[in-house]
């Protein structure tokens, strides 16, 4: 838009993206002749689009945006679609999560890929995935954003079955893509509704024109449930989440960027991208909200009975990423990238954290064979405390702020009802993080032997992101406070010139008060009867081990959703497949073939027997079709 | 000129490869292969620095003498966007087709090298003729070839299977030869010429008879469900460089003919059958996707996805506006360089395993991670990614499908979901895991195996990342062809 802006940023920003794919070519063509330094390489070329993403944040008005156009990437009729990226606050918010979060992560793999022998394999994919999910970040129209959408599913899939070898992690990966593909057909046919009726896939082209419809038009409903059914799947909401807890199965690094911190919240951030659409579509808002908090309430207790230290990390992400959607869903789209933000901070840290005591228990990911890791994890102990209390939503953590801005403009926004399940989620949610904390670092040692002997800290390259995360984690909540303290709320602010159809509520100033003093109360009360249960009994409670009624035996078990989506969809396709297969393609069609030239074959033997060599036959049969003729001309002329 | 010595070209070195004997006869055809390649390339700049509108872009390659005076049969060969792009194609894949046999011991290969080349004459011929009779002798040209590479090269149950397939596409050419002789006689210019059949159109109601001989025949081709079940026995038994002719290049005959030979020709029959065409198009998409999830043999795993591939591809055609057209365009090229990479992959597999069954293969990747890489890039092109040249065109196919109706596309779309289904299921089962066999150790790519992968990567990269010159080589052919539509 604004010539200079255009001029000054535009090296930035293409080195942004391109510095990534640089590092994924040259690791994965000299990953050999580089070895361990391909680490460094890759963290290397994340860090310079850090800091280019930072010199556009400091140099960029938030007011501003600037639309830098690569070239044309292909055009049909007089639709265009250029590679071109857009920048403005939404942009580089994204761009400074995903770029700085992505860089910790990368110098963490260093130390903890260390002795795996695809260790250059691994960067590569990572710098692949930065790559994909900037451009996801930054591209200034849909397909754009769709190039980035797709990639970083084939990233995820690439990394969630990192370790080929084993069969279950590969079921996990082909999931996860195949359960990403049913979104990204909405995505696509969302798309196409937009180009059909809009004429154009940029942001601001469809943005101007949908605005002149009216609310509740019935294409922008269309549209934007469709582009919904694409977030659904990124973001694993229900009725598509249960790839993100399978997608543990990749090293926790993964765990950490992809599946936590940034892919995604891809979901959260397109929605908030395209606030206009969705404001102005009342429905699809309100379908939003009701899949958000189902899914935070339901994975939530899913997440209470689970035992392996990253199912319980994966359920809480599912749960929380319900959060972003019912902000979204009562237009509170500041909210919704507040919460991503925030929560990129913590849930990184707390995978990074998971990733540190996997590492140090040799592998173990069962938090009943843990315990007492306090004494011989000390900084991992510290960061994962803090990692903790900001997810529960302990007052003054990054948590607390963005939580409460959600539950406030749910309760300002819509019924009660809502608001109250949405509470008491925040409540499961800080009780399973403390019994994962309590079983995992307080208490008894309750691994074997060997084990203990192995317990060793982590190399600084794992505990500094460690520490830099946890700083975030505590102070990152100060991006926005609620105005009651008479602090300004920078993201908010900053998102303004972005999200322009932030159309929740404010709820009041009491309303806020009372939040807090309830979040204390409540916390408190967690943490008090959580140890209560899980560290001053030593030993483990009896429900951890068995199953002491039908609704515990259904929790543990995920409610058999995977159970179900296989006897309702998996198994009918095969069963259909062998169906197509044996009945309509052989018994049916093939035979009908096969049928026609058995009969040539057959009329041919028949009617091989006239020709017999009798002339006197051939005679006789000539005159026969003669008078035939004959007697056909003479009564057509009549 | 240049169309005919393109066309002569293969001609002429089929026949000189017939004289050498031993490995000389498979340089001497790469070499042809090579040459013509080189020349296609340079007919591209000529192309894009003259400036044609419509019918006329075929007048810079004409090549049109009169043949046969009574019935008018012109010897008329020419190439328009839509030609160029399948003689590109042609001659993109012919090179590569050759030299995947390099590594294969092959009987009385100057008699199998001679007949490919004489393959790529046929192919040539039928992609630049511009008069219907030409254009049919052509067609029934490239069987022959074909016929004697299954027959003679393919696998223990070739004979059974190559006669069903042959007989099959004969009889559907023959409804075509039918169909031509009726366009002949209710055509008012009495002309065999595309020129004159675009131009004056058959009254509409001879149409519908014409239609139907010539769908039948493309449909036969093609394979649209239900004419299709000779193929994927036929991919099955036939030598690899005989399955990549028959997939790469020979269905996109069908295709390339429907925009060629049915939609500008009977425009108003087109337009009353198209529900039900493209119904069967895109039943035939979630039908074959759905049968290829469940198929243990890699060749008849591949073949059947082909065929939801093509169904999309005649689906966007039938859809008949001009992003389903360019959309149809780019796939077919995109789909030509996917399946023979493919397919060439399954004849590496079953080269070192002597199997195709995916049950019993496995870790491949832990031996061969360069093949695994090859392998998926490949697939990851097929599945239609977006950078990868399947992307483009399905979007285009899917948005031109939209455009008619908006459920067919919802239910078309179905592809990209069963497609990751069965390509990801069958890559996991083929390279990832551990291997069955542990004594097994499956020998990684290397020489003219790798040349040919790498060359097919770079071209799935390349088309995908640069759609542009491609689309814009078919648009003012694809916008005569929707103009058609619109005057219906």
């Amino acid at each position: 838009m604004n010539e200079t802006l255009t001029d000054i940023f535009s090296i930035p920003v293409i080195l942004i993206p391109l510095l990534p794919l640089l590092g994924f070519f040259v690791i994965s063509l000299f990953g050999k002749q580089l070895k361990k330094s391909s680490g460094w390489l890759g963290s290397f070329t994340v860090i310079a689009s850090f800091l280019c993403s930072l010199y556009i944040f400091l140099n960029l008005p938030a007011e501003s945006s600037t639309t830098i156009t690569i070239s044309n990437w292909f055009y049909f009729k007089d639709i265009f679609i250029p590679i071109a990226f857009l920048i403005d606050s939404l942009t580089v918010t994204m761009l400074l999560v995903v770029t700085g979060v992505g860089a910790l992560i990368h110098i963490y793999s260093i130390g903890y890929m260390h002795h795996d022998e695809g260790f250059s394999r691994f960067f590569s994919y990572l710098n692949l995935f930065i790559f994909f999910m900037l451009m996801l970040v930054m591209g200034s129209n849909y397909l754009i954003m769709f190039i980035g959408w797709e990639g970083v599913g084939l990233c995820s899939y690439l990394l969630i079955g990192f370790w080929f070898k084993n069969d279950a992690y590969n079921d996990a990966a082909k999931k996860a893509f195949i359960m990403n593909r049913i979104g990204d057909l909405g995505f696509l046919i969302g798309m196409f509704i937009l180009l059909f009726h809009f004429g154009s896939l940029e942001y601001q082209n469809v943005f101007e024109k949908a605005s002149l419809l009216g609310s509740g038009n019935f294409t922008l409903f269309a549209a934007t449930l469709c582009l919904f059914i694409g977030a659904i799947g990124k973001s694993a909401q229900i009725p598509l989440y249960t790839w993100l807890p399978d997608a543990m199965a990749g090293p926790t690094p993964v765990s950490a960027l992809i599946h936590a911190a940034t892919m995604v919240t891809a979901g959260v951030y397109m929605i908030a991208r395209s606030n206009i659409l969705f404001a102005l579509a009342p429905l699809t808002s309100t379908i939003i909200l009701c899949v958000g908090i189902a899914t935070a309430f339901f994975a939530a207790i899913i997440g209470l009975k689970q035992n392996d230290i990253k199912k319980v990390l994966a359920y809480s992400t599912v749960s929380q990423l319900g959060y972003m959607f019912a902000a979204i869903g009562v237009g509170a789209y500041k909210a919704a990238i507040f919460h991503v933000v925030t929560h990129a901070f913590f849930k990184a840290l707390l995978f990074l954290g998971s990733g540190s005591v996997i590492h140090a228990m040799s592998g173990e990911q069962d938090i009943r064979k843990m315990g007492g890791l306090k004494k011989s994890l000390p900084i991992t102990h510290f960061t994962f405390l803090i990692g903790t209390l900001a997810i529960s939503g302990v007052p003054f953590f990054a948590g607390f702020f963005s939580k409460d801005e959600i539950l406030a403009s749910i309760y300002a926004n819509q019924s009660l009802l809502l608001f109250t399940v949405l509470t008491i989620t925040t409540v499961i949610s800080a009780v399973y993080m403390f019994r994962l904390y309590f079983l995992t670092f307080l208490g008894d040692f309750r691994g074997t032997e060997d084990q203990k002997k192995h317990l060793h800290k982590s190399p600084a390259t794992i505990t500094v992101p460690l520490i830099i995360l946890a700083i975030l984690a505590t102070l990152g909540g100060f991006l926005g406070m609620p105005e009651i303290f008479h602090a300004k709320h920078f993201l908010g602010d900053y998102l303004s010139s972005s999200i322009t159809n932030n159309s929740a509520n404010y709820a009041s100033h009491y309303f806020e008060y009372g939040l807090i003093l309830i979040s204390i109360v409540v916390i408190t009360i967690v943490i008090f009867s959580t140890y209560r249960f899980y560290v001053s009994k030593k030993n483990l409670p009896e429900s951890d081990e068995i199953e002491l009624n039908i609704f515990s035996k259904l929790v543990s078990n995920k409610f058999y959703v995977d159970e179900i989506y296989d006897k309702i969809f998996v198994r009918p396709l095969m069963l259909l497949s062998n169906l197509f297969l044996v009945l309509v393609d052989k018994l049916f069609i093939d035979l009908i073939v096969n049928l026609t030239g058995f009969l040539t074959v057959s009329s041919a033997r028949v009617l091989r027997l006239i020709q017999s060599g009798n002339t006197g036959f051939y005679l006789f049969t000539m005159v026969i079709c003669m008078v035939v003729l004959l007697l056909f001309q003479i009564f057509s002329i009549i | 000129m240049l169309t005919l010595v393109l066309l002569l070209l293969p001609l002429i070195s089929s026949a000189i490869t017939l004289l050498f004997r031993g490995s000389t006869a498979k340089y001497f055809a790469l070499l042809s292969a090579i040459s013509n390649l080189i020349i296609t390339v340079l007919a591209y700049f000529v192309f894009i620095n003259t400036d044609l509108k419509g019918e006329e872009t075929q007048n810079i390659f004409v090549f049109n003498h009169e043949w046969i005076s009574s019935p008018k049969i012109n010897f008329h060969i020419a190439m328009d966007g839509i030609s160029y792009l399948m003689v590109f194609l042609t001659n993109l894949l012919l090179p590569l087709i050759i030299l995947s046999g390099f590594k294969r011991e092959i009987n009385r290969s100057h008699i199998f090298y001679s007949l490919i080349l004489f393959m790529q004459f046929a192919l040539l011929g039928v992609f630049v003729s511009f008069d219907g009779i030409l254009y049919y002798l052509f067609w029934e040209l490239a069987l022959i070839p074909i016929y004697f590479i299954s027959l003679n090269w393919g696998d223990k149950n070739r004979v059974s299977v190559t006669i069903k397939f042959f007989i099959y596409t004969l009889a559907g050419s023959l409804l075509m030869l039918f169909g031509f002789i009726c366009l002949y006689w209710y055509n008012p210019t009495h002309s065999f010429d595309w020129n004159d059949l675009t131009k004056f159109q058959v009254l509409s109601t001879h149409q519908g008879l014409i239609f139907w001989l010539f769908f039948v025949a493309y449909a036969i081709k093609i394979p649209i469900i239900p004419f299709h079940t000779w193929q994927p026995n036929t991919y099955q038994s036939a030598p690899t460089q005989g399955t990549m002719l028959l997939s790469g290049i020979m269905l996109k005959m069908g295709t390339y003919s429907l925009i060629r030979w049915l939609l500008p020709i009977v425009p108003t029959a087109v337009t009353e059958w198209t529900p039900l065409a493209i119904a069967l198009c895109v039943a035939g998409i979630v039908y074959a996707s759905v049968i290829a999830i469940m198929q243990t043999d890699l060749k008849k795993l591949l073949a059947y996805s082909s065929i939801a591939h093509v169904g999309l591809i005649a689906a966007g055609i039938f859809a008949w506006n001009i992003q389903g057209i360019q959309g149809s365009l780019i796939q077919m090229l995109a789909h030509g360089i996917n399946v023979i990479g493919l397919f060439y992959c399954a004849d590496i597999i079953f080269n070192r395993t002597q199997s195709n069954n995916i049950n019993g293969l496995g870790g491949i990747r832990l031996t061969a991670p360069k093949f695994a890489t090859y392998f998926l890039i490949i697939i990851l092109g097929s599945i239609a990614l977006p950078l990868t040249n399947g992307f483009i065109g399905e979007f285009l196919l899917l948005y031109g499908l939209f455009e008619y109706n908006t459920w067919l596309a919802i239910f078309g779309g179905l592809t990209i979901i069963l497609g990751a289904v069965y390509m990801l299921r069958m890559y996991q089962k083929v390279a990832l895991g551990n291997s069955l066999d542990a004594n097994m150790k499956f020998e990684d790519v290397k020489g003219t195996e790798e040349i040919v992968l790498l060359t097919i990567c770079i071209l799935i990269f390349a088309f995908g990342v640069f759609p542009k010159p491609t689309l814009e080589l078919v648009e003012p052919i694809a916008q005569f062809i929707t103009d058609k539509a619109i005057l219906k």
